[in-house]
């Protein structure tokens, strides 16, 4: 097991959900959950974090932020698209300004079904996403040729 | 037996050595507090590690290049200022390379482009603002009881300081408080998630930058303790009980106390430089002088 695994930071985007899933995902927090003692953080800016929990459908308005928030995290990062909106839609699925998932604007790597998704699953899903992470981390190292990522590199 | 001028180096090597892990140790124990504190498990004790562990195998992108040399400049300075310290050095010259690490974690947060990071940088500013008048004064109340600026003598007084500087203590710990990143004063970035400003200075800093900036912080959690080891140095025990009751007291303040306005930061840690401070070295100065010269 790497530091990795054992220091997961989270950012978390509402991409138009109802605020359902929002209200799980920050339940996840609270005394009763208390995802800190997986050392699990909430943090507040991307450039610190290694998962993006997102949930909702994404429509017109807040496409171009979803894949800002996404890029701005560093390699590697995992996404966990959480409720059924944020899978395919959900029941925003037919209207006109809905993209229809998180998959079509960034590429997602575990689904949390479920409306409102609920928070052992949402925890759940997180530990899934712990085991692509450490596959992503082996597969940039092979990439970048090294132990080592080169210092101060910008991208 | 070790000769007299190899001491003082090898106190420096040992806080190079010991004050990452020490320090670590200290965030670690804080973070378990704070979680038992809200009725929480709270996370391993050595949790701090396994996230600079973390942050290490992150790629490393920087806005710009400069970020780099301002970080390791922080980190440097920050090692040096506590090394002085551990080595007996000149008070004064520790100040200086403690306030001139801090100025550039500040260029840091300015070379980026966020305006949450120049907000951060504004805020860490006002900061230091805050908190320069108490540390200078707490090094002249030393001055003043062992008239000497040299830590090497300053801890090996007989004095009993804190019965002499009870006023410039208290006004430390206000200043400790805005040093350790506590609220109320947590105002330029904060321990906790999600917060002030997403983050304040460190939010253009990501992977390997962000964990130089958090093992600073380590070094500069222990180089602050040992200040307060000063006022108590006659006795280590007490010295080592005061330590923890003052870190147990600046979590419970954290806990409790809600983040103020950076107006009533600077308004509060000037007051009390200017009262308890200024008033506890003018007694002094009236004992040493009238009552028994």
């Amino acid at each position: 097991m790497t530091y990795l695994q054992k220091s997961p930071w989270i950012v978390h985007y509402n991409a138009s959900s109802c605020n359902g899933c929002d209200i799980e995902i920050l339940a996840a927090l609270t005394p009763l959950f208390d995802v800190e003692r997986f050392g699990i953080v909430n943090t507040g800016n991307p450039k610190h974090a290694d998962i993006l929990l997102c949930t909702g459908s994404v429509n017109e308005q807040n496409k171009v932020p979803l894949k800002n928030v996404y890029d701005q995290i560093p390699e590697p990062k995992v996404v966990v698209a959480i409720g059924i909106c944020a899978a395919t839609g959900g029941i925003f699925r037919e209207c006109y300004n809905v993209s229809g998932g998180i998959d079509k604007i960034i590429p997602v790597d575990v689904w949390v079904p479920g409306c409102a998704a609920r928070p052992e699953s949402i925890i759940d899903g997180v530990v899934k996403a712990l085991g692509i992470l450490e596959q992503k981390r082996i597969k940039m190292l092979e990439k970048s040729g090294s132990e080592n990522i080169k210092e101060g590199d910008a991208v | 037996m070790i000769p007299e001028p190899y001491v003082s180096i090898l106190y420096a090597l040992a806080y190079v050595l010991v004050a990452p892990v020490l320090g670590g140790l200290i965030a670690g124990i804080d973070r378990k507090v704070t979680a038992r504190m809200q009725g929480r498990v709270g996370p391993p004790i050595l949790q701090p590690f396994y996230d600079v562990g973390k942050l290490f195998e992150k790629e490393n992108p920087v806005v710009t290049v400069t970020q780099n040399f301002y970080v390791l400049s922080y980190l440097v300075f920050m090692v040096v200022a506590g090394a002085l310290f551990f080595s007996g050095g000149d008070m004064l010259l520790v100040i200086f390379a403690f306030t001139l690490s801090h100025i550039f974690i500040v260029l840091g947060a300015y070379a980026s482009y966020s305006p949450y990071s120049h907000v951060g940088a504004e805020r860490e500013l006002l900061q230091i603002i805050a908190y320069e008048p108490m540390i200078i004064l707490t090094a002249v109340g030393m001055y003043m009881v062992t008239k000497s600026f040299f830590v090497s003598t300053i801890v090996a007084s007989p004095v009993p300081m804190i019965l002499l500087l009870p006023g410039v203590f208290i006004g430390y710990l206000i200043v400790l408080t805005i040093k350790l990143r506590k609220s109320p004063f947590d105002l330029s970035t904060s321990h906790h998630a999600h917060q002030e400003i997403v983050k304040g200075v460190t939010t253009d800093f990501a992977g390997p930058n962000f964990a130089k900036i958090e093992i600073a912080h380590w070094y500069e959690c222990v180089f602050l303790l040992g200040v307060i080891w000063l006022f108590f140095a006659w006795n280590p025990l007490i010295a080592i009980a005061a330590i923890i009751i003052v870190y147990f007291l600046e979590i419970l303040i954290d806990n409790t106390i809600s983040r103020f306005k950076w107006q009533l930061m600077l308004r509060s840690a000037w007051i009390v430089a200017g009262t308890l401070g200024l008033v506890n070295l003018g007694v002094l100065y009236y004992l040493k002088m009238v009552v028994m010269p």
